[in-house]
């Protein structure tokens, strides 16, 4: 008998909230084995079991009951998020240490679940990405697209050993990805609409990562309609990002890429959906949340046309986090019966 | 440039008129957060001189046993010092109790009302006395002088009207240990 | 004027809703106890009745052991200016007034007045008042004797509430009627089965008040009782508003907002922006009080969840929990407590032998499968559900983490004051965090804080005073000293100028004797040595045993008119309670008094010898 009203909930567990964002990232993952190949299936698997491993044993150091957080799911989903950021052809070891950096620097060492103030996910691919940059930016090229195509076993190959079917040569099967190649087009100074004719562009993005996207795209809604998330988030980031990019790319067509673009190349997706809707590390009131995502995209956009980065959505993402007790304090609605 | 520094001048002449403070403020401050048991365990012969006393770098923030941890941290977060648990040569934290005369061994020696520092006992020579339950701050300086150790320390009981909710404990328990 | 604006702002938004922030949907279970009407119990075989049945100090009990009581008499008296009286529920005899378990969530026992029925159930000659045209500030004024208090669960004295200073402003009356907690549905059938005694109960308050309006708020899952106060208000002007089903519209300044879209501000009584709400309950027994005068004895309680047949009853406040349980058929097997009030913010009855309240709207029997034990609680991960859930549209989690930190300035600082425990945020946390639970416990905290602080203030302004009173007494002591020393050198030195004149006639007549002249001059200043001595010590002897209390023995008059002042301060404020320790101090006070006096007259009367020997020794 504890004196501990009320006496009824109904509330998703932690654990259901968790595996509806799993299963949101479902529809990506089918466009992605169809668009990259099923390689990224081993990626998933890899960096979930290194998620759950390295989550065990941080519980079992930190004296943490583990099932509960185990079953929380919390951990593969910092693990999803994470394999389907990196690119697909990735050594398996890159997808160890990544993970392994997330879970156990930026999650557990700031005290584990409701406690990083950053996105696990993203502080793993920021690091990667600062550390490993050749091998984070070889992203392959659509399986449409690709000269040589490389099949389920060739890519398992590749990711444990390393090694390429015979007389095939990685660079065949990999390309720049349509941020990088417009920035690297732009420096040479291209203007877009030539670059855009590159085969790597598709009808918004990148050729087939506009399918992902789109599929991305389906997940998100699916979790605003379940109430995981609230519109606030996806809404205000893809409409900064919208607005920046457009009031650049009307005053200057030739050098700056069309809003539609930016919406549906990168991560931007992703990110609007699944990486800034990061409760823990994001801001809890309505306000906050619009601030939050319009400085994120904000900042993605910057890192994009003039950062060292191809795609800024880890570094937008990381600074905003910084930002969110700021942005909370400051965004703090009006109680009723009070003036402000 | 001289215009500017006589302008300047005259402000602050104006503003450390205006905004004059009365007394030293760290001690009221510091009197603020002592409990006002006026028991002396901290050394001092009441709370105000045990304020001054650590205004004035004389004594420590730990000496006061009614004030518990919590009146510790309070002061050296006024005073910008370092937490240091209490000084066990100034006494325990104890639970709040109050004093209580035994009336019919009580033979109106008027001692203790002349040590009570707050006023709280009432009586008169050769007269029982009482005690004012809701003045008595527990100091216990009215114990040690009663001849017939007729006072006596009561604990502050629990009642439907002081109750406190306590702090929620719903431990996690480990389910499975892998 | 003024009437007219509100009317019309009134028909404009007969049908408009305003909606608050927030706000949760749990089943709402209500079905099970409307299927029988309102019950009666048989007598119990004893009532107890807690005094602190209500918001505010416990009444003054006015009855003794082994007295024979009959329904309706007065057997507690409101004390103080927040309180309300307690009446007899049946007739019988008092037979313990003792501390027994209450039903408050602390499981503390508190004083109740026990009564064995004499089973004839025999009213007290009962003084039914024409309310109509008479003063209403009589009538409020006879209101402290009903009993009544908010029925709602709240119980804060309703004669309070009403109370009117004839300028009161109040212009639109609530009637709460939403009852949205789960379970619950006291008010759903009193309305169904007495919707005609509720308006009356209505136009009884809106006199008292002297409001121009009334509202009737009712939730929208209530059709027959919203068909049954609409057939009872025909012919008035009372507006009947449904409101959606939405916990927790019941809450007063919700409801309100939903009906008139007034936020009452955080800091402001309803009655400072011109409302009042009252409970369908309330108003009936108000009702009830002036139509027939009978007090408030009983109430509508559902007494429902895990038992055979739930159902409404009509309970006499003081009947034992089981005997209530009994009458809906008993408790089911797996029952494993009660909880009082609804599922949301109502509290787990601490033992089955307790008493029915005023406060006691609902009984739910409670077992494991009907209330699920919650899960263990996870971290917060912020997902700010409950900031979505809250009503009072706070933010919950921040609260939380400053509460579990006993960060409590901060807690204040967003607001934690306003929260009202309905559990909106707890019933939607993924993490079954206890949230409520967090904040009751900051809120006693800082209530606790403010009290010590308040005791501390106290305790300095009191030692202050006491050093203060010390210091002047020390000086007034010196002072009079110095007064009585200066009298006596000067009479001394008169006596030795007499004698020095004397001796100068002397010597006059015999110049022989020039030298003692000195001798005598020396011999005087020798006889002002001596009457010092002896004026020490008739001080000495004076001021009693010399070390005895200074307080009350010393013969000082101004100290003693002192003491009697600060004892008249005291019983001022109320700190004197028992005249009878004050009535021997004021006795021994004259004994001592003439003591000192006697004394104090002994001693003066040794140093006038001594000044007197002192001066003959000179004139030797």
């Amino acid at each position: 008998m504890i004196n501990r009203s009320p006496y009824i909930s109904d509330a998703p567990s932690v654990g259901a909230i968790m595996l509806k964002v799993l299963l949101a990232l479902v529809p990506g993952v089918v466009a992605y084995v169809w668009v990259f190949g099923g390689g990224i299936l081993v990626t998933i698997a890899l960096a979930s079991a290194t998620a759950l491993a390295a989550e065990a044993v941080m519980l079992k150091i930190r004296k943490r009951p583990i099932r509960p957080f185990l079953t929380d799911y919390s951990a593969v989903t910092t693990a999803w998020l994470l394999a389907l950021a990196i690119p697909p052809l990735s050594p398996w070891w890159l997808i160890v240490v990544g993970t392994l950096f997330s879970i156990v620097i930026a999650k557990h060492l700031y005290g584990g679940l409701g406690y990083n103030p950053f996105n696990p996910a993203m502080i793993g691919y920021a690091v990667l990405l600062i550390s490993f940059p050749v091998l984070m930016t070889k992203w392959p090229a659509a399986l449409q697209l690709a000269q040589t195509k490389l099949g389920f076993i060739d890519q398992l190959q590749f990711i444990f050993s390393g090694t390429l079917p015979p007389q095939t040569m990685l660079d065949a099967v990999t390309s720049a990805t349509p941020l990088d190649y417009l920035k690297t087009q732009l420096t040479l100074k291209q203007d877009i609409s030539t670059i855009s004719q590159a085969p790597i562009f598709g009808a918004f993005g990148g050729k087939g990562g506009e399918y992902v996207t789109g599929a991305y795209l389906l997940g998100g809604i699916y979790l605003w309609q379940q109430k995981i998330i609230t519109w606030h988030l996806p809404t205000a980031f893809l409409a900064a990002l919208a607005a920046i990019s457009g009031i650049f790319w009307l005053v200057d067509s030739a050098h700056f890429a069309s809003p539609m673009f930016h919406l549906f190349s990168g991560a931007s997706i992703m990110c609007a959906f699944f990486i800034i809707t990061d409760p823990v590390s994001g801001p809890t009131t309505p306000k906050g949340k619009l601030w939050f995502a319009a400085g994120a995209a904000v900042i993605t956009y910057l890192v994009r046309v003039y950062g060292g980065y191809p795609d800024g959505v880890a570094f937008a993402v990381i600074f905003m986090n910084v930002c969110v007790p700021l942005i909370d304090t400051y965004t703090q609605p009006r109680v009723f019966g009070h003036e402000k | 440039m001289i215009g500017l520094a006589l302008g300047l001048g005259a402000l602050l002449g104006y503003a450390a008129l205006k905004f004059k403070v009365e007394g030293d403020p760290l001690i009221a401050r510091i009197d603020a957060i002592l409990p006002q048991t006026q028991c002396g365990q901290c050394g001092f012969p009441g709370c105000k001189p045990y304020a001054t006393a650590i205004a004035e770098g004389r004594a420590d923030i730990n000496q006061c046993p009614p004030g518990g941890d919590a009146g510790v941290r309070a002061l050296a977060d006024l005073m910008g010092m370092e937490y240091k648990p209490l000084n066990a040569e100034n006494g325990t934290e104890k639970p709040k109790a109050v004093a209580f005369i035994d009336e019919p061994v009580c033979i109106g020696c008027t001692l203790c009302i002349q040590a009570c520092p707050v006023d709280a006992i009432l009586g008169a020579a050769k007269h029982m006395h009482t005690i004012i339950t809701s003045e008595c701050t527990g100091c216990e300086l009215c114990v040690a002088p009663c001849p017939v150790d007729c006072i006596s320390m009561v604990p502050i009981a629990e009642t439907p009207e002081n109750w406190k909710w306590k702090y929620p404990t719903i431990p996690i328990k480990p389910v499975m240990t892998l | 004027m003024n009437a007219l604006v509100n009317l019309t702002q009134l028909i404009k938004t007969a049908k408009e809703i305003f909606p608050f922030h927030g706000g949760v949907h749990p089943p709402e279970n209500k079905a099970q106890s409307t299927q029988l009407p309102i019950g009666e119990l048989a007598l119990p075989e004893k009532l107890v009745l807690p005094l602190r049945q209500h918001v505010g100090n416990i009444p003054k009990v006015k009855v003794k052991i082994g007295e024979h009581v009959l329904k309706g008499q007065l057997i507690a008296e409101a004390e103080g200016a927040v309180s309300a009286a307690i009446h007899a529920p049946t007739s019988g005899t008092i037979m313990a007034i003792e501390d027994a378990i209450i039903p408050h969530p602390s499981g503390l026992p508190d004083r109740c007045i026990e009564i064995k029925p004499d089973g004839k159930d025999t009213w007290i000659e009962k003084t039914p008042q024409n309310w109509r045209g008479a003063d209403r500030k009589s009538l409020v004024a006879s209101l402290r004797l009903s009993g009544i208090v908010g029925l709602g669960g709240a119980t804060f004295p309703t004669h309070i509430k009403l109370r009117n200073d004839g300028k009161s402003g109040v212009h639109t009356l609530v009637i709460n009627a939403a009852e949205c907690e789960p379970y619950i549905t006291c008010d759903d059938t009193l309305m169904r089965e007495r919707a005609d005694e509720i308006v009356k109960g209505i136009e009884v308050a809106q006199y008292l008040l002297g409001a121009e309006n009334v509202i009737i708020g009712i939730e929208d899952n209530k059709p027959e009782a919203t068909a049954a106060m609409q057939a009872a208000v025909a012919g008035t002007n009372y507006l009947v508003k449904i409101v959606p089903t939405l916990y927790p519209s019941g809450d007063a300044r919700r409801l309100v907002h939903l009906v008139l879209g007034t936020e009452i501000p955080h800091d402001k009584r309803s009655t400072e922006v011109g409302l009042q709400v009252f409970n369908v309950a309330t108003v009936l027994a108000l009702y009830r009080y002036f139509e027939f005068g009978e007090p408030s004895i009983s109430r509508i309680i559902s007494m429902t969840g895990n038992v055979q047949q739930p159902q409404n009853f009509e309970v006499l406040f003081g009947t034992p929990l089981l005997h209530l349980v009994a009458a809906a058929g008993g408790a089911k097997a797996d029952t494993s407590h009660y909880i009082m009030g609804g599922p949301m913010m109502g509290f787990a009855l601490p033992d089955e032998n307790i008493p029915i309240t005023k406060a006691a709207n609902c009984i739910i029997a409670a077992s494991p499968r009907l209330f699920e034990p919650p899960p263990p609680a996870m971290p917060c991960i912020r997902c700010a559900r409950c900031a979505d859930a809250c009503p009072v549209n706070l933010q919950p989690q921040e609260l939380y983490w400053f509460a579990k930190a006993d960060n409590f300035e901060k807690a204040n600082d967003y607001k934690l004051f306003d929260c009202i425990e309905c559990g909106a945020c707890s019933y939607v946390c993924p993490s079954n965090i206890p949230l409520v639970q967090y904040y009751r416990y900051a809120k006693s905290e800082i209530i606790a804080e403010d009290k010590a602080k308040e005791a501390a203030d106290l305790a300095r302004e009191r030692n202050d005073f006491r050093l203060a009173r010390i210091e002047r007494e020390k000086l007034e002591r010196a002072q009079k000293h110095a007064e009585r020393a200066a009298a006596q050198k000067e009479e001394v030195a008169k006596k030795a100028l007499e004698n020095t004149n004397k001796d100068v006639i002397d010597n006059a007549l015999e110049p022989n004797i020039h030298a003692g002249a000195g001798d005598a001059q020396k011999d005087a200043k020798q006889a002002a040595i001596a009457a010092a001595i002896a004026r020490a010590k008739a001080a000495k002897a004076a001021a009693g045993q010399g070390d005895a209390p200074k307080n009350v023995t010393d013969a000082d008059e101004t100290v003693k008119k002192e003491i009697a002042e600060i004892d008249a301060r005291r019983k001022e404020v109320g700190l004197i309670d028992k005249p009878a320790t004050e009535k021997p101090a004021i006795d021994t006070g004259i004994d001592i008094d003439k003591q000192a006096k006697i004394t104090a007259a002994i001693a003066r009367a040794k140093a006038a010898k001594a000044t007197a020997d002192a001066a003959k020794l000179s004139e030797n």
